[in-house]
């Protein structure tokens, strides 16, 4: 039975419950069987774009993403909120302090008990520590400070080491695995079985995270992995979740734990 | 505000400038319908054409107009023309105009050149709405037209976006 | 604030041709799109792109709906002297933005 709309039951939510709970579930739902792609041959979908395409990604003075990099400069000086705290103000130039930091979101927040992906984390330290309003998500000012942060991150691997996320990986994974939608598929399909053929004359990417923030030429600005999480639901016919949901958490979650060690490039162009 | 990033990318000299521009920045996002705008016609551009060359007949040659063959996704197209010319007072090329056949405009872009280009080579970034010709004509200062035509397909991304984003 | 990217080397010799990069954010709306109401949305481009060396225009580009959002824009120009190169967008709706690079001539 295919349904509309796939979410993960309560308990799972809340207590991020060992992986023999989503083992078991796994039988009771409609499982694609998908085999993982060897580590040896992941792939960047930075190889299947066209010559123009890479060479818009390759300079920074040719890809549009730099200049919502250009606008998070801007935004991580100035102060903001009750507190009149700039972003600079705890964390100094960008270029030193957010070394690294885009590659290993979703992290895990204790406080939470559950990860938080990189917009997450942004909006969090702008109420808590600036005491401001929050950026809506996916609002260019938020996407602009996503892709600041991002990009010091640009050449190094991606990082999942942390065992607390080990059940959110899980949930993510059931998630990637299930099929859903009107075309009642899953995402393993395209993106594990058959990554490299065509689908309407564009070679299928095997799907990693090494470029978000991206520029995506369909959508002509910048946008989040989770833009493009909801683009492919609509993709197979299925209900989204909302923006910011803990679905969209564990999909990235699980995504970067499967790209772990592939490096990131973000902001980068897509298709 | 001037920034210098040393990037190493392209290996040339480290060139690149980075600057925040004053001036009114453009709205922001709507939800929209993906309606098709009526589109123009191969005599629309031919029409477009007329009013740029006259009665000059426009010369096949001299021109190279870049774009790729199959397109990934018809917003972003890259585009470039090279026109061969000296680039002296006595002889350069003055305008490169490209054209279309079926997005809803005939025009594309047009450039206005002197002998201080030194060359004339442009490139940019054109919105291509369907599988179509495009026309580059260079007028060059003795009067001459001298074109280049592609054929491009244009493809659409596998998984569309909702409009109700 | 605009922001806009502009790639200029810093230094060249004497004559030799350089190429100059441009990219400025702007969503280029084309005037063919339509609200989920039925309206349409009107158009608000870049129509006007020109480069100035030393105060003389050196290149001038009329756009249209047909170039692409956040454009950009490569050209070349002969090193003459040193100085500033003066970049000018300007739009519909009154829209103008100004970037400006500096080049030293040997």
């Amino acid at each position: 039975m295919s349904r509309a709309r796939l979410s993960l039951p309560d308990n799972m939510r809340r207590h991020g419950c060992a992986a023999a709970v989503a083992i078991a579930l796994l039988s009771s739902m409609n499982v694609a069987e998908a085999a993982e792609i060897p580590l040896d041959q992941r792939r960047s979908s930075y190889d299947l774009m066209s010559r123009e395409t890479k060479a818009m990604q390759d300079e920074d003075t040719s890809n549009p993403g730099m200049l919502w990099v250009l606008e998070g400069e801007a935004l991580w000086r100035a102060k903001a909120g009750e507190a009149n705290r700039a972003c600079a103000d705890c964390h100094g130039d960008a270029r030193d302090s957010m070394k690294g930091v885009a590659a290993r979101h979703p992290a895990y927040d204790a406080k939470r008990g559950q990860p938080v992906d990189l917009e997450g984390r942004i909006s969090i330290c702008r109420a808590e520590q600036q005491k401001a309003p929050a950026f809506a998500l996916e609002s260019r000012e938020l996407l602009a400070l996503s892709a600041l942060v991002a990009r010091q991150s640009r050449g190094m691997p991606i990082e999942s080491k942390d065992e607390r996320l080990r059940p959110f990986i899980d949930k993510g994974r059931v998630l990637f695995t299930t099929r859903q939608g009107q075309l009642d598929i899953a995402c393993a399909q395209c993106h594990d079985d058959n990554w490299g053929k065509k689908l309407a004359g564009i070679a299928m990417p095997q799907a990693h995270p090494t470029g978000y923030p991206v520029y995506r030429l369909e959508w002509q600005t910048v946008g989040s992995l989770q833009r493009r999480l909801r683009n492919c639901m609509i993709g197979t016919r299925a209900e989204t979740y909302l923006y910011g949901s803990a679905e969209y958490v564990a999909l990235e979650t699980f995504l970067m734990w499967r790209a772990r060690g592939m490096l990131m490039e973000s902001p980068a162009v897509r298709p | 505000m001037v920034e210098s990033m040393n990037e190493h990318h392209s290996g040339a000299t480290r060139r690149e400038v980075f600057k925040l521009a004053g001036g009114l920045a453009a709205a922001g996002a709507v939800a929209m319908i993906a309606v098709r705008p009526a589109l123009s016609t191969p005599a629309e551009m031919q029409a477009a054409i007329a009013k740029i060359v006259g009665d000059a007949k426009v010369n096949a040659g001299k021109v190279k107009l870049d774009l790729p063959p199959l397109v990934e996704n018809g917003n972003t197209v890259a585009c470039s023309v090279s026109v061969e010319s000296p680039m002296t007072p006595a002889d350069y090329c003055k305008v490169i105009h490209v054209f279309n056949e079926h997005n809803p405009q005939p025009n594309v872009i047009s450039v206005h050149l002197g002998p201080r280009a030194g060359r004339a080579s442009i490139a940019t970034r054109i919105r291509l709405s369907d599988t179509q010709k495009v026309i580059a004509i260079a007028e060059m200062s003795d009067g001459s037209f001298w074109s280049d035509t592609v054929e491009v397909i244009v493809t659409l991304g596998a998984c569309l976006e909702d409009v109700r984003i | 604030m605009t922001p806009a990217l502009i790639n200029v080397p810093a230094k060249a010799k004497r004559g030799e041709i350089i190429a100059i990069k441009t990219l400025i954010s702007h969503t280029m709306e084309t005037g063919f799109r339509y609200t989920t109401a039925g309206e349409r949305i009107p158009r608000n481009i870049i129509h006007t792109f020109v480069a100035a060396y030393n105060g003389e225009e050196i290149f001038r580009a009329e756009l249209f709906p047909a170039t692409s959002a956040n454009p950009f824009i490569t050209f070349h120009t002969v090193a003459t002297e040193s100085g500033t190169i003066e970049f000018k967008w300007s739009g519909d709706n009154g829209y103008v933005s100004t970037a400006s690079a500096k080049i030293v001539v040997e």
